[in-house]
């Protein structure tokens, strides 16, 4: 009876000794390589070559140069952030009501663009909105002016670019709000007498307003650390405030000037999120609905319900102006200019990309229109030994970021999306930091501990600095498969003789592969397209691609970047493609 | 009460070839409650949101009370729906949620708050008001759908198996609740419903439904008596149909020939079978009186019991018949006190009254 002497020999492990186990690798790594190295960087900034100094705040407010471009940041997020949003929301409406097989077209073209490298997309604009662009050729050609415009380096061909960059982020997150919205509340007002303004805005409208939120301020927070599209496209009148710690670090290297702007950045960001938090509450950030917190009848609450029956009022006096329409049961169907707007919206964020494969083949370079047709930047960039290397260096780099991150990351959530423990939230909020806190804080402070620790230029030191920034969305995407998973099968597994571990083996794994996998494709795509930490990790000479790719389009802007683009675009697509498939076939069963 | 009837004239919708509802016509009388049975794609939900206006139909026209409202939205309807998973508006509270469609009809908010309140007390939830729906129980949540929807006095009220989400206790005291509202307004309702239980208890009439079509319509007595078909035979309740041949009509009854070796009996007929015709003799199981082999006279069948159960107050015999050809069998009789039954390998003699047997035509479809 080998099943009993089994039993009776391996003691049950202490519950809170196997939940430490599942989350410590993550806490360690979390405290050596994010709360060490970012508090190091905030402590330089209080200290000078004597000990304890405000030397470096006195430079900071010494002129208004700092808080100067702390204004532009944050004009530049914020009105990066109500665009994004408002030009989203129609996207993510249309998404979340189309018919499965349309949505799956309409997420794959989403996915796309927010899966091609910022530096990509940010390039593709350098190339159309330059002196001899797409943009500068059209009117040229149909005569609307007779001499290329000043359009690129200017704080309208930034807002065009970090908006064009942030719309997925934004698309994506309030998406998955609707998603769960009851299709059934809308119609349901509408039986009850709700005229379809009326439905929309008193129905629909409030109770997607968490995804609102939550797209808000993810493209804030994204936004406001930004430096790829400022610095491609702006003029020094549109600096963010991310670049001047680069400045710091890498032309002046004052460590301390560093550190006091990281200070008021990361001060920005917190009571941006502490207001978030105020209002809408974190939770709303992983897809859970606020349990527990009921919105009671406040002053607030009435006023917004108020302005919103106008606004469906109005509305309805609008659609009411077109003869017959809102009348019929087509009324429930999308508006076609709802549909044209949409569909605009989702050419103009995939296209630019798209415009690097005509570029990468034509004889006229980077000019517009393209012109004959050439191998030539492809066969530069593969006889040039520091894009083959880049290249290798980064796919070995993604490659051990996502296998670390997933043995971090999915005991972690196991624990968090089943275990039942004390300060859950605190620990998730913590897990989570990553994403939210700036990311050029993170890479100048691994910079500097990786610098002790003689990990500057090693792909170990890029592969843990990738790791702490991966795993949280690791930890997030497997919490929403596990949540989904019916932990009944293990019991029944259990129950039917198999131990826990083979349980796992057998049931567990299996049912969540394609879910895992998609953990990893996400660890691993980020860390492919990563350039803050590479920027400074990575040392002179053993560049990352998009390391690479920033370096040669800082210096110069040739024709091998489009053959680049090309090829980082047709290796996003076969990876979103192939975990689209896996994920339909998990579905499928 | 402003209640209407409900005109359905040749309407039909297909979802690319799939026939969802095939030409259907019906008449739903004022103050009538019919429900609409079937098994799940047989096409009553499809009605139901064709009558609400939550879908398109491809052809044919409904008509409330004599308007025309085939191709109108549904706010202009003057319907009310209970919903399936009840549709309350989660960000609002009770009273908001019930208080919604006079809003919407503009009616002032005082006015439009006592009526809520009225209508609470009438499913005697006054006391949840300030509440939201997510705080309520599966039952209180169903009761505040009625009320959000009775609150306006539509003329139609639609309910889309309103109570499937309910334990059967609740769901058996929602009924009565429904059939006391509807009773005390006399509102047209039309009930959508795959229990045969609940449709048999409820309705004034029973539309029952199978693959896009009426397959029969009239009072819950006629279904279960006079199935017109072996579908609606076998949907409601157990039964045992028996192969048989017409050999003479009389009038309502007709004699017949059961299975290969012709074995007779009478059966009650409506006047379309002619001698000869292929039939199945329906026979409910407690009209079949079961007894130890060779203690009835005039027993018709032998059988073998293969199994006993006791449900209650019933109990069921299930049997082989000893005519190979036959069906299996199903007696039910009021369960003794004594307990004493038969077991299983007992043989046994059946015997039935002519008037309990009906006669389906076999030409019926299916």
């Amino acid at each position: 009876m080998s099943a009993v002497s089994n039993r009776t020999r391996s003691a049950p492990m202490p519950g809170w000794l196997k939940n430490w186990l599942m989350i410590a690798p993550l806490l360690l790594l979390l405290v050596g390589f994010l709360v060490y190295p970012v508090g190091k960087l905030l402590s330089l900034s209080f200290v000078d070559a004597e000990g304890f100094s405000l030397a470096a705040y006195k430079q900071l407010f010494a002129s208004d140069l700092y808080l100067r471009v702390l204004w532009i940041t944050l004009k530049i997020s914020l009105i990066t952030t109500l665009l994004s949003v408002a030009l989203a929301y129609p996207v993510a409406y249309l998404i979340s009501t189309a018919s499965p097989r349309m949505k799956g077209r309409l997420i794959f073209l989403v996915l796309l663009s927010f899966w091609t490298s910022f530096l990509v997309r940010a390039f593709a604009w350098v190339v159309i909105l330059g002196r001899n662009g797409v943009v500068n050729q059209f009117l040229l050609s149909i005569g609307v002016i007779d001499r290329p415009a000043n359009l690129i380096y200017s704080l309208g061909a930034v807002l065009v670019g970090m908006v064009h960059a942030m719309l997925p982020l934004a698309v994506m997150t309030m998406l998955a709000v609707m998603e769960n919205i009851d299709r059934n509340l809308p119609r349901a007002a509408s039986t009850l007498g709700a005229r379809p303004g009326a439905a929309f805005w008193t129905i629909y409208f409030p109770l997607s307003m968490p995804g609102v939120a939550a797209a808000a301020i993810m493209v804030f927070v994204t936004a406001i650390g930004f430096f790829i599209v400022p610095a491609l496209l702006g003029s020094r009148f549109e600096t963010m405030i991310t670049q001047l710690i680069i400045d710091q670090v890498q032309q002046t290297l004052n460590w301390g000037l560093a550190g006091a702007i990281s200070v008021l950045l990361l001060v920005v960001v917190l009571i941006v999120f502490i207001l978030y938090d105020r209002v809408f509450g974190f939770a709303t950030l992983t897809g859970e609905s606020p349990a527990g917190t009921t919105n009671r009848d406040t002053a607030a609450r009435r006023a917004g319900a108020k302005i919103l029956t106008m606004v469906g009022d109005a509305s309805d006096g609008l659609i009411g102006l077109f003869p017959g329409s809102g009348k019929s049961t087509d009324a429930g169907k999308t508006p076609w200019p709802l549909t044209v707007f949409v569909w605009t919206i989702l050419v103009l964020i995939s296209v630019p990309a798209f415009l690097m494969v005509p570029i990468s083949f034509s004889q006229a370079g980077l000019n517009w229109p393209p012109s004959g047709f050439t191998t030539e930047w492809y066969a530069q960039m593969w006889n040039t030994p520091v894009w083959t290397q880049a290249l290798w260096r980064s796919l070995t780099v993604a490659l051990g970021t996502g296998i670390l991150s997933m043995l971090i990351g999915v005991p972690a959530a196991f624990l968090l999306a089943r275990a039942n423990i004390r300060g859950k939230a605190a620990l998730l909020a913590f897990v989570l930091s990553p994403i939210v806190a700036p990311r050029i804080i993170i890479a100048v402070g691994l910079f500097y501990v990786f610098a002790e620790l003689n990990l500057v230029g090693t792909s170990l030191g890029l592969i843990i600095g990738h790791t702490v920034v991966c795993v949280p969305y690791v930890v997030m995407t497997m919490v929403a498969v596990l949540r989904n998973y019916d932990t009944r099968l293990d019991l029944a597994a259990q129950s039917l003789g198999a131990s826990p571990a083979k349980s796992l083996y057998y049931v567990t794994f299996p049912i969540l592969a394609a879910g895992m996998f998609s953990a990893f494709l996400f660890a691993f795509a980020t860390s492919f397209d990563e350039l803050t930490i590479a920027l400074f990790s990575s040392g002179g000479l053993s560049a990352t691609l998009p390391k690479q790719f920033w370096d040669e389009v800082t210096l110069q802007v040739s024709p091998v970047i489009a053959a680049v683009s090309t090829c980082l675009l047709v290796f996003i697509s076969v990876l979103i493609f192939t975990a689209d498939r896996m994920r339909q076939r998990s579905l499928a069963r | 009460m402003s209640s209407s009837s409900l005109t359905v004239q040749k309407l039909s919708k297909r979802y690319g070839d799939f026939v969802a509802l095939a030409e259907t016509d019906l008449v739903v009388a004022e103050g009538e409650f019919l429900t609409l049975l079937g098994p799940s794609g047989s096409g009553k939900t499809t009605l139901l949101s064709l009558v609400a206006g939550l879908a398109r139909p491809d052809g044919g026209a409904v008509l409330i009370g004599s308007d025309d409202v085939t191709y109108s939205a549904p706010h202009l309807r003057d319907i009310g729906v209970v919903f399936q998973n009840y549709a309350l508006f989660p960000h609002m509270t009770i009273l908001e949620n019930i208080a919604f469609p006079l809003k919407m009809r503009k009616i002032e908010a005082g006015e439009a708050r006592r009526r809520a309140q009225e209508a609470l007390e009438m499913i005697r939830l006054p006391h949840i008001a300030q509440r939201y729906p997510k705080e309520l129980s599966g039952g209180q949540q169903q009761r505040v759908a009625l009320a959000r929807c009775m609150v306006y006095r539509p003329s139609i009220i639609l309910m889309d198996e309103p109570l499937g989400a309910l334990d059967k206790k609740l769901r058996e005291h929602m009924q009565l609740e429904i059939k006391r509202i509807h009773r005390e307004l006399g509102a047209t309702i039309i009930y959508v419903t795959h229990d045969q239980e609940e449709a048999m208890t409820m309705s004034d009439r029973i539309c029952l439904m199978n693959s896009g079509r009426i397959e029969q319509l009239g009072t819950p007595g006629d279904l279960y008596f006079r199935p017109e078909t072996l579908f609606v035979a076998d949907f409601l309740g157990e039964s045992n149909l028996l192969p048989a041949k017409v050999e003479a009509v009389e009038g309502g009854e007709i004699s017949v020939a059961i299975g290969a070796k012709g074995i007779k009996g009478r059966a009650l007929a409506d006047g379309r079978l002619a001698p000869g015709a292929a039939v199945h003799i329906m026979i409910r199981p407690q009209n079949l009186s079961i007894a130890p082999a060779g203690e009835v006279d005039g027993a018709k069948l032998q059988a073998t019991v293969t199994d006993v159960m006791v449900t209650g107050s019933l109990t069921k015999v299930y049997m082989k018949a000893a005519e190979e050809e036959l069906p299996d069998l199903v007696a039910a009789f009021p369960t003794r006190a004594s307990g004493e039954t038969f077991r299983m390998g007992d043989r046994v003699a059946l015997a039935w009254h002519g008037t309990d047997a009906v006669a389906i035509p076999e030409s019926a479809r299916n």
